[in-house]
């Protein structure tokens, strides 16, 4: 015990800094040419770019694997990707994702398979973004956009539920529910092999 | 019971035997597996369940064995060896033999299983998935094509199959026929094909079928109504017990966001081994209905029912109960503590013995016989297994009771254990237990049951409810009890009718068995209660009830979960004239006569205790805090003070103290035997005989579509003879009637007792009081 301090000890960097500042001497102006040394880093800087971002009117690019709000992706045509597993919810540490599953029928078919997700919530005030989510997908359902406005107003909002979490529906997709692809099962969506949407599946025409 | 209660009892031998350098002494007959279990060490399995017998169908569980120096050449099936002296067994722990052969199993059960954990229900609590990491290879070395099935197929309409999961352990095939002994699932096909499958004739509607999915080690077999609802991780588990009959099943309820997804047999080898009915897992949805009550609601002047607050709704209440002579009605579903409350609250607050818990047909001599032979006796499951000759009377053990069905069946199969039972006819599970039948019809039990012979002191009479409505059966099997020295044990259908008696809410009893007529028992209470003038009269029962508020005698009534139609359909226009306060969780018939109708908790809401029918306390806890409702018992002490005379009851836990602290009375009143009478019926008369299907038109399996797709369909069972005289075949319809209403189902023909024609009781299309009038006696049956 003879080595307990009452005051902590100061670092050895705290020390030098200590030694090697300047001590305040003089009141009196400096001199004309250091003056004139300070304001020539003024008038440098006046013709370099600036570094500062006009956000909100200009919007930063982030980097490719920037992890931003999620989305919840669709085959070429259309149907969803979740399963409805839970996977997601399971893994995530911050408690942020709650999904309930529900059975695909003939007249209600949202996905491949046998089952979707009925609800898919994501509380955007607990998520971290730590991405441990997208790693559990396994249809890789779930993944990040680089869309980092998801600041609200009200706590409620902040509550994503899966119609705002749904991909857009691209050119060539239908919007489910609709049956899957003529002669296809969920095998042939697994491995990628429906490319786009077959006329016979558009029954909500 | 455990192997060391067998074990002490029986004297067995007991082996000491060497697991992974362990010593472990366990009784002669016990398997490796088992053996290694008490000494912690755990040894992965699939096949293997402690309750069924032993196959050795997954090869999971192999381990080395050596027996006294010489090896086995090759690891052995530790689910299947019984340990011998001598034995040196090492597992997967100490052995790289029988690592390598645990993993090269589990390499091969994985090569057609299919990599579905995402979609599939068992995932997060599925042994393969588990003993898979713990057990099993890290990367899979399989390149082909898994084998598939198109899935899922509906082996019932509660019970789906995915057979590519399926791991061929038998668990499901093995239970069905031993446990349930309903063989109407097995192993089809052979090799890579080999599949679960149901015979095309014989759907398969076991009433045990539940506990297929959950003793499933693997995703294969799953329950409809749960199917891609959750995972285990969203629910919440709390231990409950069942609310369904008087078997008195440990359960589990499954709990998401306030609203049951699902309910597990428990384990509790004292009462249902791990083993639960269908009714049990499967119907809880009728607390999640539309028409359930959430607010009070008072008649006001116009006639109609208005919603009101709590304390307007009581106040009413309390006036009406003040202004009029008041009695009670329990039904037979409250908790001890809820009957307790209701006990007390008619001897206190309304002054009177005018209570009954029995919402259905009475006499009474069953309810002598009640207080001097039922309440405070104990018989137990374990009396069952010890038996050497069972008795069952107006009791259908599957349909009424089916985890004493399951007891008993267990050791019919084990050893032949001699069944009687005193019905019409030989119902599927009196078959099934190869019982010997008494053909009697329904009114005749007691002439019956003065010809049964051979009991001992280690026999049980067992009683079921519906004895009461044949006048003098009860004594004949009272008599018969005293006359060999056999146990008798009666068994009501609902949970909460030995509870309900052992509360004392029925008119000839006070809590603890205090009969109301002894002056002693009445100080006694009334010094515990802090009271005076207690009433002394015996009260009246049920039907008196009704009766005298057809009469006028009675003006006001309080009614807690019963339905009228269940009782009698006559003096239904006794309860208009009355004021009647209605605890219910639901809307029903009595709601549209109530003058005041307080919403209560459903079972799940709320805890207490039911009292099942050995008279062992089953106690449960609130599964969905945040329901707002209240328990009955609440209910009553709140509005006991509005009527200014307090039973100070206000929480579940003060009612179970204060009961407990009662004690029960041991003094018994003593039973007087009524002479029987017989019925006989001719022409186109027949004696109606019928009991309740375990899956019927009940009110507690509403909202569950997937049960009621295996409810066995209605039939009129009538003997050939009448069959040949009414010139009907196998399924023609025939119209069974009397002067109130008539029922018409299909009829089949069976070895029924001559003068006899059975229905059931409360199904859809057969409810026999509410149209029929009367549930026995001459009824005309012709062809439709």
């Amino acid at each position: 015990m003879s080595d307990f301090h009452l005051e902590p000890k100061r670092s050895d960097a705290i020390e030098k800094a200590a030694q090697s500042a300047v001590p305040v001497t003089g009141t009196e102006p400096a001199s004309f040419v250091k003056q004139l040394k300070g304001f020539w880093v003024t008038f440098r800087t006046m013709f370099k770019k600036p570094n500062t971002i006009e956000y909100p009117e200009v919007k930063p690019e982030v980097q490719p694997r920037f992890h931003g709000r999620h989305q919840l992706n669709r085959y070429e045509d259309g149907l969803e990707k979740c399963i409805g597993c839970e996977l997601c919810a399971w893994a995530c540490p911050a408690d942020a994702i709650y999904v309930e599953g529900e059975n695909n029928s003939e007249e209600n078919r949202m996905s491949p398979g046998e089952r979707h997700a009925k609800v898919y919530q994501i509380n955007y005030l607990r998520c971290i973004f730590c991405g441990l989510c997208i790693e559990a997908c396994p249809t890789r359902a779930l993944t990040m956009t680089n869309e980092y406005e998801i600041a609200d107003d009200k706590r409620e909002k902040l509550i994503w539920e899966k119609e705002d979490l749904l991909a857009p529906l691209r050119n060539g997709m239908l919007m489910p529910p609709h049956p899957m692809y003529p002669g296809s099962d969920h095998h042939n969506y697994y491995r990628g092999e429906i490319k786009e949407a077959h006329p016979s599946q558009d029954v909500n025409k | 019971m455990s192997t060391q209660e067998i074990a002490a009892e029986t004297q067995v031998e007991m082996i000491t035997v060497m697991i992974d350098g362990f010593e472990v002494t366990v009784p002669k007959g016990t398997l490796v597996i088992r053996a290694a279990e008490k000494l912690g060490i755990q040894i992965p399995r699939f096949c293997d369940h402690p309750l069924l017998d032993p196959v050795g169908a997954c090869r999971q569980c192999l381990v080395e064995i050596e027996i006294n120096g010489r090896k086995f050449p090759k690891p052995q099936a530790s689910c299947t060896i019984p340990v011998e002296p001598g034995m040196i067994v090492n597992t997967q722990l100490t052995s790289p033999v029988a690592d390598k052969a645990q993993q090269g199993i589990m390499e091969l059960l994985l090569i057609n299983h299919p990599l579905d954990c995402p979609v599939c229900d068992k995932g997060g609590e599925c042994p393969l998935q588990n003993q898979a990491m713990s057990n099993g290879r890290e990367e899979s070395r399989f390149e082909g094509y898994k084998r598939t099935f198109e899935k899922p197929i509906n082996i019932s309409s509660q019970v789906l199959l995915d057979r590519e999961r399926c791991i061929l352990c038998a668990r499901c095939t093995r239970f069905s026929e031993q446990i349930a002994g309903d063989p109407f699932i097995t192993l089809n096909e052979r090799g890579a094909l080999q599949q679960v499958g149901i015979y095309e004739k014989d759907p398969f509607e076991s009433y045990f079928s539940g506990n297929t999915v959950q003793i499933c080690p693997v995703g294969a077999l799953t329950g409809a109504s749960y199917r891609f609802r959750a995972r285990p991780f969203d629910l919440v588990s709390t231990p409950s017990a069942c609310e369904h009959c008087a078997s008195g099943c440990d359960m589990r309820t499954d709990v998401r966001r306030g609203k049951t997804l699902r309910r597990l047999a428990g384990d509790d080898a004292q009462v249902n081994e791990e083993w639960n009915c269908d009714k049990g897992r499967w119907a809880f949805k009728y607390v999640t209905q539309k028409d359930r009550i959430t607010t009070p609601l008072v008649r006001g002047e116009d006639g109609e029912l208005h919603e009101a607050s709590w304390p307007e709704a009581l106040h009413a209440a309390a006036t009406g109960l003040e202004a009029n002579r008041a009695a009670v009605l329990v039904g037979g579903r409250a908790t001890l503590e809820d009957a307790y409350g209701y006990s007390k609250f008619a001897r206190i607050a309304l002054r009177t013995n005018d209570i009954d818990f029995r919402a259905r047909l009475t006499s009474d001599e069953e309810r002598n016989f009640l207080a001097s032979h039922v309440v405070g006796t104990n018989v137990h499951y374990k009396d069952l297994d010890r038996a050497d000759h069972v008795v069952l009377l107006g009791f259908e053990a599957e349909e009424e009771s089916p985890i004493v069905f399951l007891r008993l069946y267990k050791q019919v199969r084990k050893r032949a254990m001699k069944v009687t039972a005193v019905a019409p006819f030989a119902s599927r599970g009196n078959k099934k237990l190869n019982a010997e039948l008494i053909a009697t019809a329904a009114g005749n039990e007691a002439s019956a049951i003065g010809k049964i012979s051979g009991l001992t002191s280690k026999s049980v009479i067992l009683i079921g409810e519906r004895l009461s409505e044949s006048t003098g059966a009860i004594s004949a099997a009272v008599a018969l009890s005293q006359s060999s020295g056999a146990k008798l044990a009666w068994i009501p259908r609902r949970a909460g009718e030995r509870g309900a008696l052992e509360a004392g809410a029925i008119g000839n009893l006070l809590p603890g068995g205090r009969p109301v007529t002894e002056t002693a028992a009445r100080v006694d209470l009334q010094a515990a209660w802090g009271v005076e003038g207690l009433p002394s009269s015996v009260g009246r029962d049920t039907e008196a009830i009704l009766k005298d508020l057809h009469d006028g005698n009675i003006e006001a009534l309080l009614i807690g979960g019963v339905d009228p139609l269940d009782i009698s359909a006559h003096h239904h226009d006794g309860l208009k004239k009355a004021f009647v306060v209605s605890l219910e969780i639901r809307h029903s018939a009595i709601t549209e006569i109530a003058n005041v109708v307080l919403p209560v908790a459903a079972v799940v809401e709320k805890s207490g205790t039911f009292v099942n029918w050995e008279g062992r306390p089953r106690s449960f806890e609130t599964a969905i805090e945040e329901s707002l409702t209240r328990s009955d018992v609440r209910i009553l002490s709140m509005l006991a003070d509005e009527m200014g005379t307090p039973i100070n009851l206000p929480t579940v836990t003060a009612a179970r103290e204060e009961f407990n602290s009662l004690g029960n009375w041991e003094a018994r009143s003593s039973f007087t035997p009524v002479s029987p009478t017989s019925v006989s019926a001719s022409g186109n008369q027949a004696l109606l005989s019928s009991w309740r299907l375990l899956l019927d038109a009940g009110s507690l399996q509403d909202g569950e579509n997937n049960l009621a797709g295996t409810v066995h369909p209605s039939v009129a069972v009538i003997s050939e003879n009448r069959a040949n005289s009414l010139g009907v075949k196998n399924g023609d319809l025939i119209t069974v009637s009397t002067s109130h209403g008539s029922i018409t189902l299909p009829c089949e023909i069976n070895a029924i007792e001559e003068n006899s024609v059975w229905i059931p009781r409360n199904s859809v299309d057969s409810k026999v009081i509410a149209t029929l009038g009367v549930a026995s006696g001459p009824v005309s049956v012709v062809k439709a």
